[in-house]
């Protein structure tokens, strides 16, 4: 019989905590295959956020250090200075990046720091219970906004690769979405060229994928993604924002 | 090698470079600028990396990074910095993690100033940061001993995988004197084998404090416990000084020391028998140095650049069976000899 499809060898051979419906497992596929067609797995060091991604080091078969809230974009700046040989990797969701860890993120940015950001926007903290986070849209109830984000009291949600594209360290900045399969596609090349970006010592790299959170979001799977399209995609537009060849 | 004149804050930093250390994270904040200063210019020299962080929290985040890595590492900073690094603190400790920090301690509490204190002891020698961990103090009392004593943290942490940390002062930090420098690395070191630079050849290394079966935690926890008991039966150190026939002992580290020193001397000059016990680890506490006092003390004596801090180890090392007393400036504020002596003859002569 022939083998058509396995396991990439990056990805662990372990059931994942994620919720149903939850695109996290997607992402992680995807950040694990990426890793093993550049043929980096075993010098790739990834750190693991605090939130829902908080076990991802049981779940990428390669050396992970476990981070701090936000703090994982520092711990990176560690690891690569240390061993610049490593191809160093933080994965994070949008409670821990641009709340808590704002000011890390910016500045591993701004040094153009040569680490690679899979960055998980799902409009909410899931691991807490669904509390508003930045990147929560306007409108949107959550455990901590039962009525609405309001914009007067609490703002306007934070479009982090627009701000970062903002930085001419940050040499790859793209934001994709994982709704579906063609576009799936293109978080895969994106994660994979933000890689290659640092593999070839250009600087600082950030994917932001669009993701769901059918159980906070109190939704069925196939809703979440709609909802997705319906609401997140037109107030965080897809696209390359920054990429090496523009940055020459 | 010639003995050269050196400031402390700088002394420590070219001897955390002889010892291996070729990554120092750090923020800026007086009385401790000298340090990452001397780092910016000498680590490039040795191709080490001097990275000025945007915070003391990035900074202890990018160490805990470095370490876990497999590096020798240091950050240095000042009370209300070394307090914004607990939390990295707590988590070097928990994913047992060696690294060395600086506390050039300045009056708090807050902003506070930029004057020398020693009111930082609690959150250095109690952990400072969340959960049931300790850190590894030292608290030397001259540049020589900051240049010794940071070397030899380096091997500390990497023998016990913990942080460690050197309180110093303004005083320390700022005053010039003649030091050498002789690191011998220590032998029988562990091998850095859980360090995660790359899994090539191996199963992944996972660099974590997080524990979520309670069980398990609490084992890690008693592990993390009994890394601090041999470290209390190993590691203690200190100084007598006349202490041989000691009727009033006073107790002091640091800075202070020096101070009191002087103090012991003028009582001994005016025939009051008293002695200076000078602990170097504040964790542990050299409680074996009290076992070592002759039967002749009467009375204790802690002096303090704080409210009354290590006074607390002094008490709970005599355990009731000596009177122990307390005289403390604190903010900032340094004690002269006279009052210290003027406190030490009220204690001796038992006047209130």
């Amino acid at each position: 019989m022939n083998v058509v499809f396995e396991r990439t060898p990056a990805l662990s051979d372990r059931p994942t905590h994620y919720c149903p419906g939850c695109t996290h497992g997607i992402i992680h596929r995807l950040v694990a295959e990426a890793l093993d067609e550049l043929g980096v797995r075993e010098k790739a060091v990834g750190v693991a956020p605090v939130g829902c991604a908080v076990l991802a080091y049981n779940y990428f078969n390669c050396d992970v250090q476990q981070a701090a809230h936000g703090r994982a974009p520092a711990v990176a700046t560690g690891i690569k200075r240390v061993n610049a040989d490593n191809v160093v990797f933080t994965y994070q969701g949008d409670g821990d990046l641009a709340s808590i860890g704002c000011a890390e993120i910016v500045h591993a940015a701004a040094r153009g720091e040569k680490i690679t950001t899979i960055f998980v926007n799902n409009a909410i903290y899931g691991m807490t219970g669904g509390q508003m986070a930045p990147t929560t849209l306007e409108g949107q109830k959550t455990t901590t906004s039962p009525y609405g984000r309001k914009i007067e009291s609490t703002g306007h949600p934070i479009q982090v690769s627009e701000m970062l594209a903002t930085l001419p360290g940050a040499v790859f900045v793209e934001r994709v979405s994982v709704h579906d399969v063609p576009n799936i596609r293109k978080a895969k090349k994106a994660i994979k060229k933000a890689f290659e970006d640092q593999l070839n010592g250009q600087g600082f790299g950030i994917v932001e994928l669009l993701s769901t959170c059918p159980t906070n979001w109190g939704m069925a799977p196939q809703e979440a993604l709609e909802w997705l399209t319906g609401n997140m995609i037109p107030y965080y537009p897809l696209g390359n924002f920054r990429s090496p060849e523009e940055v020459e | 090698m010639a003995k050269q004149l050196m400031k402390g804050n700088e002394a420590i930093a070219e001897a955390a470079i002889k010892a291996g250390c070729r990554h120092f994270f750090g923020y800026p904040i007086t009385p401790q600028n000298e340090l990452p200063q001397y780092m910016s210019r000498r680590m490039p020299q040795v191709d080490g990396v001097f990275l000025q962080a945007e915070s003391e929290v990035s900074a202890i985040n990018m160490v805990y990074g470095a370490a876990g890595a497999g590096a020798r590492v240091m950050t240095s900073s000042s009370s209300p910095g070394i307090s914004l690094k607990q939390e990295g603190i707590s988590y070097l400790a928990g994913s047992q993690l060696p690294c060395v920090i600086v506390n050039i301690i300045r009056g708090g509490p807050g902003l506070g100033g930029i004057q020398p204190a020693q009111s930082d002891y609690f959150q250095a020698t109690r952990g400072g940061g969340h959960g049931d961990y300790r850190v590894i103090v030292y608290g030397p009392a001259s540049v020589q001993e900051m240049v010794d004593l940071t070397m030899e943290a380096f091997d500390v942490a990497d023998r016990y995988r913990n942080p460690v940390m050197i309180l110093g002062d303004g005083v320390l930090g700022q005053m010039m004197e003649p030091v050498e420098f002789h690191y011998k690395p220590a032998e029988g070191l562990p091998a850095k084998d859980w360090a995660t630079t790359g899994a090539a050849g191996r199963d992944p290394n996972v660099i974590n404090s997080l524990s979520l079966v309670a069980e398990h935690l609490e084992e890690h926890n008693w592990r993390l416990q009994d890394k601090y008991k041999e470290a209390t039966e190993k590691e203690q150190r200190w100084e007598l000084y006349n202490c041989d026939d000691a009727e009033l002992v006073l107790v002091a580290y640091g800075t202070t020391s020096r101070i009191v020193k002087s103090a012991v001397n003028q009582l001994r000059e005016q025939g009051i028998k008293a002695g200076l016990l000078r602990p170097i680890s504040l964790f542990p506490f050299p409680e074996k140095a009290f076992a070592q006092l002759p039967s002749s003390v009467k009375n204790f004596l802690a002096v303090e650049m704080s409210a009354g801090q290590m006074v607390d180890d002094v008490r709970l090392t005599v355990n009731g069976a000596t009177p122990v007393h307390f005289y403390g400036r604190t903010a900032g504020v340094i004690p002269g000899p006279a009052e210290i002596i003027k406190k030490a003859k009220e204690v001796a002569g038992g006047e209130k």
